[in-house]
């Protein structure tokens, strides 16, 4: 990774300095706030992340789709070029334009930077009661391929077949990541999620893939569970799982479960980590147009978000102050958003985050 | 999937959380969902989803349709070897199945009385087999069924 190499080079080069300079040199995130409430919420975190001098500026780009050389669609080249070059980026929700033919705007990006890796912190939050406690586990979705590849054609009338595509190349790679995330977050244990009883070659191959990683990580714990078990245990008892890799479309729906077992997508922290050192941190709920710049949207996801991607970036303390500062602001209970309870404005929460974060 | 009605609904209630959130909505509020219909595979994972949300695969119901009129109905736990023949078994998810089984046939009283002797057995908590916190034997909750039922 990028700040990796910088990081090593700074402290080789001098070592007295590297603390000072670590601290107060500003890294600089592209930010995406996208439309509906992303503007509002993203104000929102750069207000926090300022209150809490956070070693960030942002550098606002906009991503919708144009029409490039040859009529293809691509995102705009100032955006690209600054993800290119910053290779940290927040983005808010985004909407698809209703224009035909139009592609997901989510799918241009996982392309256009081979955003691989989807992974989905799911930690309880205090104060935001759900019917499970204690939730603490993190989903980590193979984003490129699987069940999405897109690969779907007519046999005859009536008939239609899609294609699971299921790559060595791409197991590989996610299954090591999952171990490398474990290493990097002391996470204690890695499974596997599946169905290879069913899918002896797609999925077999995935699950191969990973029983080889654990070979190769063999400090952190590996286990296989098959996915419709993992959803029943799921449902009755989440607490018994830490980190759960698995292909596409299972990390699809299991991502959203174990939003839900926390609260939502409205408090879910999202990160997709891509090739070549580039990671873009999102938060995953809607545009909500309903109530965009009218001053009610809850910015905690996406500043949940902003928190994993300051941690991405090693920068520990100003995660742990603002991660810190949002939850003892929900569970104070006195300066809610309407999502959560509350009748506070979008700012009034922000501004609570704001003052703690200034305490702590 | 969802209808647009409960689209509606969810979206009124909390818009922001609004965007393709089907499965966060069950595990947070499984009340608002009927009857769901699905592909295969999404089936093999919603339904154990849901008998979790139940209480699991010891007390849930299951039925297969097939052409023909033919209909077989079944409880989807397991074999359980180590307590076979040990008289500690709960019957609940085979005897629901069965109870399925009559509605199915038409036989609609029969299976309100077994399923209601069933549950206020459950409900009673004086003759429960070991996994559903209880002491009793198979044969004893058995029993207590049988008793509710003949008074029914």
């Amino acid at each position: 990774m990028a700040s990796n190499a910088w990081r090593s080079a700074v402290s080789t080069r001098n070592p007295q300095l590297f603390h000072n300079c670590f601290i107060t040199c500003m890294q600089t995130v592209t930010l995406i706030p996208g439309d509906g409430i992303g503007p509002e919420i993203s104000t929102a975190v750069m207000k926090i992340f300022e209150a809490a001098q956070a070693p960030i500026q942002w550098e606002e780009r906009n991503v919708t789709a144009i029409k490039g050389p040859g009529g293809k669609w691509v995102i705009p080249p100032d955006a690209k070029e600054s993800m290119d070059r910053n290779k940290m980026g927040l983005k808010g929700p985004l909407k698809t334009p209703i224009a035909a033919g139009h592609p997901s705007m989510n799918l241009l990006l996982r392309k256009t930077f081979d955003l691989y890796s989807n992974v989905r912190p799911c930690v309880s939050i205090e104060g935001y009661k759900t019917p499970y406690t204690d939730v603490n586990l993190v989903t980590i979705r193979e984003n490129t391929e699987g069940e999405y590849s897109g690969i779907e054609h007519v046999i005859v009338d009536g008939v239609v077949q899609s294609i699971k595509l299921i790559t060595e190349q791409a197991s590989q790679r996610i299954a090591e990541y999952a171990f490398e995330y474990a290493r990097n977050n002391k996470r204690t244990s890695v499974t596997a999620v599946h169905k290879a009883n069913i899918m002896r070659m797609s999925d077999g191959l995935f699950l191969r893939k990973c029983r080889e990683a654990a070979e190769r990580n063999k400090d952190i714990k590996f286990t296989e569970m098959y996915l419709d078990t993992v959803c029943l245990n799921m449902v009755q008892d989440p607490t018994q799982f830490d980190i759960l890799v698995m292909p596409n479309l299972y990390g699809d729906i299991l991502s959203d479960l174990c939003a839900g077992l926390i609260g939502g997508l409205g408090v879910t922290p999202s990160g997709n980590i891509g090739t070549n050192g580039v990671a873009i941190f999102e938060s995953v709920h809607g545009t909500a147009p309903d109530i965009a710049g009218k001053d009610m949207a809850n910015p905690t996801a996406l500043l949940l978000s902003a928190v994993m991607m300051l941690r991405h970036m090693g920068l520990h303390d100003h995660a742990k102050r603002i991660e810190t500062a949002c939850f003892d602001t929900i569970r104070d209970k006195k300066v809610l958003t309407g999502d959560l309870g509350g009748k506070s404005k979008c700012s009034e929460f922000t501004e609570a985050i704001c003052q703690r974060v200034r305490d702590l | 999937m969802a209808s647009n009605a409960w689209r509606s609904a969810v979206s009124t209630r909390n818009p922001q959380l609004f965007h393709n959130c089907f499965i966060t909505c069950m595990v947070q509020d499984p009340t608002q969902f009927d009857i769901l219909v699905m592909p295969n595979l999404y089936g093999d994972i919603l339904s154990d989803l849901c008998a979790g949300l139940i209480g699991g695969l010891g007390v849930t119901p299951s039925g297969n349709i097939g052409t023909n009129g033919v209909a077989i109905f079944e409880s989807v736990h397991g074999t359980a070897p180590d307590i076979a023949g040990k008289d500690m078994a709960n019957p609940t998810a085979l005897l629901l199945s069965a109870v399925m089984m009559l509605r199915h046939m038409g036989l609609h009283d029969h299976a309100k009385r077994i399923e209601t002797a069933c549950f206020d057995t459950i409900r009673d908590k004086k003759v429960l087999t070991g996994d559903l916190g209880g002491k009793s034997k198979c044969s004893e909750f058995t029993e207590a069924i049988c008793q509710r039922v003949r008074d029914l």
